[in-house]
């Protein structure tokens, strides 16, 4: 809302010499956020003149331009009388003895544009004579403004222009959070002012209330209200006043001062009406809007859309109307969309001279979904989504009435109105100590009480606290806790002390939330980087990683998605790490070692999310049932941890060859996550679609498939523009961690001596090497304390199709010195196993 | 066998210094090797005169034994503090050779980071943590009761549209991503104990495209304490605590009247930044105020017996102005140097 300084110090009292940053102070101790300051941009000397003489000097390049004198006011200089300026002009619609506004040389202009004597023409022209544009009173670029025109022709030549024109002001844009509807005008901002500062608040809407009795009230105007699908059990129409003026000259222009202020406002100057209209919404709070009577077919009603109707808008657009829209009809059908913009058939034009003015009291909800339904917020659809004062509305009325008679002419005719009988609004009890209870601040009892009824609220004391029926314009004003606000508003928030509450002890991070950081930390530690990836997949993305096997997975779809190719919920990290790495290789950083921990969405085929029907009241703690279906309603989405690697993990370096990134770097990354939690994973060759088919692996926690590792298939690499070996690893970080010991199983450290022995096993290519060695270990049993793949050979020696894979084997006994015979029994015991399992021969 | 050279002591002495010369003049261990068995090897003038000794009558036995004894003794410390002196500059000839460039010294090991927004959820629930809160945590995909109607957001809420919220296909099923990671507040409240002080950090999502100032996918921290007799004075401490703890103990939190649903009275909360680049501070930092009776009652808490405060933050805009940074992009794009600036601490 931004507040012209001059029209809110009518209502209420400003320091002399009120700035800006006073009137952002005051406002935001009471609530209202700082936002910009608006200026005019002009500074003076603009004067008004009167032009002398003009003399029409035809150009070269076709223009005629005028070499005027202007007086502009009594010399200050010696020998001369007047100060009069010879000043060049290109436009001609003035003439001699026309009052005009001269900006003197020194003067700056919106722009800002520095005015200064300058040669142009022949001439040395002194100044300017202003059009209204440049004054920043209108889009008229076509003349220069001639006072009389606005009515100001009276106007002493030498007077500052820039306080006739109502220019030497300026406005402050404050927030006005949604539950202050009354905050939008002048007359609440005013009110708010007061309250901050202490200064005196006149109430416009009380004024001109005892103007309003002087008014006549001739046959009615007449008006209906027949609202027969009220929204959420609201009439669409509280109260509607329509007010009559007959006979006003459209020809009338608006005052500067009014100009001025609503362009402050951010509102841009149409015409005379409705400009009134507008001012007096500024002013009270109330939209208005303003029919050409006689474009009017009958009375008026207001009802609900119905089916089929449209409806051609002030901006020229025709709308189909919805049946929930509520609308403002005469004879003819709809001719206006009540609360949020006009129509177009009954707009005030240049030729209208009877006025019919609507001030009307719309249900908040109705007009919210209409100027959202249409895509048409406007300042009257602001305001009544926030709340309009109920009782301001007749009094609007007759403001406008009044300013249109004024500056207008014309005079007042029929008044028409309807109010819905409204409930009193009920008093809330306000507990003695209840605001001390809850701010934390010793209030006395004159202090809560004087902030209520500063507020505008009225207060009886009965026992035990307050009964406080609060004002026409505070709907938000519902319960205790609302008014525990205002009295810690209006003695001031920085009342509040600073006193550290003592919770009880707590029980520190859960070990999932322990455990999920340390993993975090180990990846990081081990020359991984974090990133935070996009969630959001296309259908591609969302089904590459889900299913190892590419089956077709359900996914959690966005019904209104920012990007329409990407409206899944991710089911994988991996698709926004390639994303990633490849905005990383784009930027010329190609070793890339990257990880991720976030949640992802895996429905179940078949089940259906989210709940049928209405939700469960939020008024009071939802039935057990109802909560269990709440908690179910959400789609399984399990934290993964994964990660990607490309380019080279320890990059060429002098007297040492680059090591490049794959699947080693993806089981290495498996092997420290599962490590940070006290896991040991199973690494099994297995199939996934998206994976090399040769380098891919799954792996497990226990029986439990937690995961998969391997490299990329060349072709999804090269398709999303990276290199052709890319090493990923994906594990369910929640399964990794529910499968994690809880308690870690330790034993007494054996100090003898170790026995150490190499072994030699030939094997078939296609037998896995960690299969060999887990027989290896289980034949030797307990004696064999560790076993190490040292070299797998292919070659002389070996059979074609065969392996050699020696492993080093550390035996060692908890009670005595090994023997190397014992150490040897041990390892052909396990060779034995080896060889029945998977045919394994010692190699000779 | 020769016949035993006469043991004089003119001779041993000869011995024992040609012996000590060819010591002396022993450059390399092995030359040295080859001076030990010249000179005091079999079959050395010493050797022998020691072979000698046996021959010897009785009575000077004594006498030519202390001699011979003597001079072997002599040349064999000779021979052992030679082969010290050799074994240290062998050593050190070695480790001369041995000699790195240690400012090249090739790196094995990847150097990684944490994003530091993670870093900096994490640091923010450590100091709740270290008052005996505790972190709460609930779904991204989440139901529109839980973000919305528990949290007093009247069902015609502006931000209930679906031009600010992201909501799940087929909407009429009231899922949605949620908004804000207040509706862990809620499911803190149904299923804990009272008291209940939870904060929970976490990724929100709105309506909003990627640009400087925005992120459709972002970061917060919120935290609900709900007790008997929590005074807005205990919300302003404990804001007090955590900015403290954040940006140093000059750092103060000043709150303004402010309007959201789900707190009554509301405030926007800014704190003193003592340290900030180009000099100490106001910045906005988040919205907090007394939970809203309401709030309380959706999840069965009795408001008149129980009351409390919330409050809640972004975690991107307090890396902005704590870590003096601009372009919102940079957090989610996930450009590495970006992680990488900042390693594994903020």
């Amino acid at each position: 809302m931004r507040v012209p300084a001059s029209w809110l110090g009518e209502y209420v009292g400003l320091p002399e010499d009120v700035s800006a940053e006073h009137l952002h102070a005051a406002l935001v101790r009471v609530g209202f956020e700082e936002e910009e300051v608006i200026a005019t941009g002009i500074s003076g000397p603009v004067v008004v003149g009167r032009v002398l003489s003009l003399e029409p000097e035809p150009q070269s390049n076709g223009k005629t331009i005028n070499w005027c004198s202007v007086d502009v006011g009594p010399s200050t200089g010696p020998g001369h009388a007047r100060d009069i300026r010879g000043i060049v002009c290109g436009a001609h619609n003035f003439g001699v003895g026309d009052k005009v506004v001269v900006t003197l040389p020194g003067a700056v202009l919106p722009g800002p544009f520095p005015i200064a004597a300058r040669t142009t023409y022949g001439h040395v022209s002194d100044g300017m004579i202003a059009s209204a544009r440049e004054l920043g009173l209108g889009e008229d670029h076509a003349g220069i403004l001639r006072l009389a025109e606005i009515g100001l022709g009276d106007a002493p030549v030498g007077a500052d222009a820039i306080a006739l024109l109502g220019l030497d002001d300026f406005a402050v844009d404050v927030n006005v959070t949604p539950d202050r509807g009354y905050a939008l005008s002048i007359r609440g901002l005013a009110r708010e002012y007061a309250l901050s500062t202490g200064a005196e608040f006149r109430d416009p809407a009380v004024s001109l209330a005892d103007a309003l009795e002087a008014l006549p009230e001739p046959a009615g105007f007449p008006v209906t209200v027949a609202d027969d699908a009220p929204i959420r059990g609201n009439a669409g129409c509280h109260g509607f006043v329509a007010r009559v003026v007959r006979g006003i000259d459209p020809t009338r222009p608006t005052p500067a001062w009014m100009i001025s202020r609503l362009k402050l406002a951010g509102i841009r100057s149409i015409s005379l009406p409705v400009d009134i209209t507008n001012y007096v919404m500024i002013e009270l709070g109330q939209p208005l809007h303003g029919y050409d009577l006689g474009t009017l077919a009958g009375g008026i009603t207001v009802r609900r859309a119905r089916a089929g109707e449209t409806l051609e808008t002030l901006d020229g657009v025709v709308r189909a109307l919805d049946p929930e829209d509520l609308v403002i009809t005469d004879d003819s059908g709809p001719i206006g969309l009540a609360g949020v913009m006009g129509g177009a058939a009954t707009e005030i034009t240049a030729v209208t001279t009877d006025v019919l003015i609507e001030a009307a009291g719309f249900d908040r909800v109705s007009i919210a979904r209409t100027a959202r339904r249409h895509k048409l917020p406007s300042e009257a659809s602001r305001r009544f989504e926030r709340g309009v004062d109920p009782a301001v509305a007749a009094v609007a009325a007759a403001r406008a009435a009044e300013l249109l008679v004024g500056l207008a002419g014309g005079t007042i005719d029929e008044l028409g109105a309807v109010f819905a009988d409204v409930a009193p609004t009920p008093s809330i009890l306000l507990r003695d100590g209840r605001a001390a209870s809850l701010i934390g601040v010793d209030y006395t009892a004159d202090e809560v009480r004087g902030a209520i009824e500063a507020i505008g609220a009225s207060v009886e004391a009965v026992d035990g606290g307050l009964a406080v029926t609060p004002p026409s314009w505070r709907p938000d004003l519902v319960d205790d806790a609302s008014l525990v606000e205002e009295v810690a508003r209006i003695t001031g928030y920085d009342r509040i002390g600073s006193v550290l509450p003592v919770a009880p002890p707590g029980r520190g991070l859960t070990r999932a939330q322990l455990l999920r950081r340390q993993v975090a930390a180990s990846l990081a530690a081990a020359g991984l980087t974090e990133v935070l990836t996009d969630p959001f997949a296309t259908d591609a993305q969302a089904q590459l990683f889900a299913d190892p096997a590419g089956a077709t997975v359900p996914t959690v779809v966005i019904a209104n998605p920012l990007d329409a190719t990407a409206a899944n919920i991710r089911t994988s990290l991996v698709p926004g790490l390639i994303a990633t790495a490849h905005r990383n290789l784009a930027r010329g950083l190609g070793d890339l070692a990257l990880f991720e921990v976030g949640s992802v969405a895996r429905p179940e085929a078949g089940a259906e999310y989210g709940v049928a029907g209405a939700l469960p009241d939020a008024m009071s703690r939802p039935s057990g049932d109802e909560l269990a279906a709440l908690f179910a309603s959400v789609p399984p989405q399990p934290r993964l941890v994964s990660a990607l690697f490309v380019g080279d993990t320890v990059p060429r370096q002098p007297g040492l060859a680059a090591v490049p990134a794959g699947i080693a770097d993806a089981l290495d990354a498996a092997r420290v996550v599962a490590a940070s939690v006290g896991l040991e994973l199973r690494v099994e060759k297995a199939a996934h679609h998206a994976l090399h088919p040769g380098r891919s692996a799954a792996l497990f926690a226990g029986a439990r498939r937690v995961g998969y590792a391997g490299e990329l298939l060349p072709a999804i690499a090269l398709e999303a523009n990276l290199p052709r070996v890319v090493g990923v690893l994906e594990l369910d970080l929640d399964q990794v961690i529910a499968a994690a010991p809880e308690l870690v199983a330790a034993s007494p450290i054996s100090g003898y001596p170790a026995a150490t022995q190499d072994l030699s096993l030939v094997v078939t290519d296609a037998t896995a090497a960690a299969g060999v060695a887990a027989a290896v270990a289980e034949g030797a049993g307990a004696l064999l304390e560790s076993i190490r793949l040292v070299d797998a050979y292919r070659g002389q020696g070996v059979p074609e199709g065969s392996v050699s894979l020696t492993f080093a084997l550390r035996f060692r006994a908890d009670d005595r010195t090994l023997t190397a015979e014992e150490a040897t029994a041990a390892k052909l015991a396990g060779v034995a196993v080896a060889t029945e399992r998977t045919g394994a021969a010692i190699r000779d | 066998m020769s016949e035993p050279t006469p043991i004089t002591p003119e001779g041993v002495e000869q011995a024992v210094s040609e012996a000590l010369a060819a010591v002396a003049e022993a450059a390399t261990v092995s030359e040295l090797k080859q001076a030990r068995s010249a000179h005091a090897g079999e079959g050395s003038p010493l050797a022998r005169f020691n072979q000698g000794l046996r021959s010897v009558p009785n009575d000077q036995k004594a006498a030519l034994g202390k001699l011979v004894g003597q001079a072997r003794g002599r040349v064999n410390a000779a021979i052992a503090d030679r082969e010290a002196e050799l074994a240290v500059a062998e050593e050190a000839a070695r480790l001369a050779a041995e000699a790195l460039d240690v400012t090249a010294v090739p790196s094995r090991a990847r150097v990684g980071s944490r994003h530091p927004l993670s870093i900096l959820m994490e640091r923010m629930g450590d100091i709740f943590i270290g008052m005996g809160w505790e972190i709460g945590e609930g779904p991204e995909v989440e139901n529109e009761w839980f973000n919305f109607d528990a949290l007093n957001m009247d069902a015609d809420h502006p931000a209930r549209s679906d031009q600010d919220t992201f909501y799940l296909a087929p909407e009429e099923r009231h899922l949605l991503l949620r908004t804000q990671t207040s509706p862990v507040q809620i499911r803190s409240l149904l299923g804990r104990e009272l008291p209940v002080y939870v904060v929970s950090p976490g990724k929100t999502f709105r309506k909003d495209e990627l640009d400087a100032t925005h992120l459709p996918v972002f970061h917060q921290i919120e935290g609900i304490a709900i007790d008997r007799g929590l005074t807005m004075a205990h919300l302003r401490g404990t804001l007090e605590h955590l900015a403290r703890a954040m940006f140093g103990a000059g750092a103060q939190i000043r709150l303004r009247p402010n309007y959201f649903p789900f707190t009554e009275p509301s405030a926007e909360m800014d704190v003193w930044q003592p340290n900030a680049k180009g000099g100490a501070r106001w910045v906005e930092w988040g919205g907090c105020g007394m939970v809203n009776p309401n709030v309380l009652r959706a999840a069965g808490v009795d408001p008149d017996e129980y009351q409390g405060f919330a409050f809640g933050l972004g975690i991107e805009r307090t890396l902005q102005f704590r870590n003096d940074l601009n372009d919102m992009r940079d957090f989610a794009e996930g450009d590495i140097r970006f992680s990488q600036q900042f390693g594994m601490v903020i």
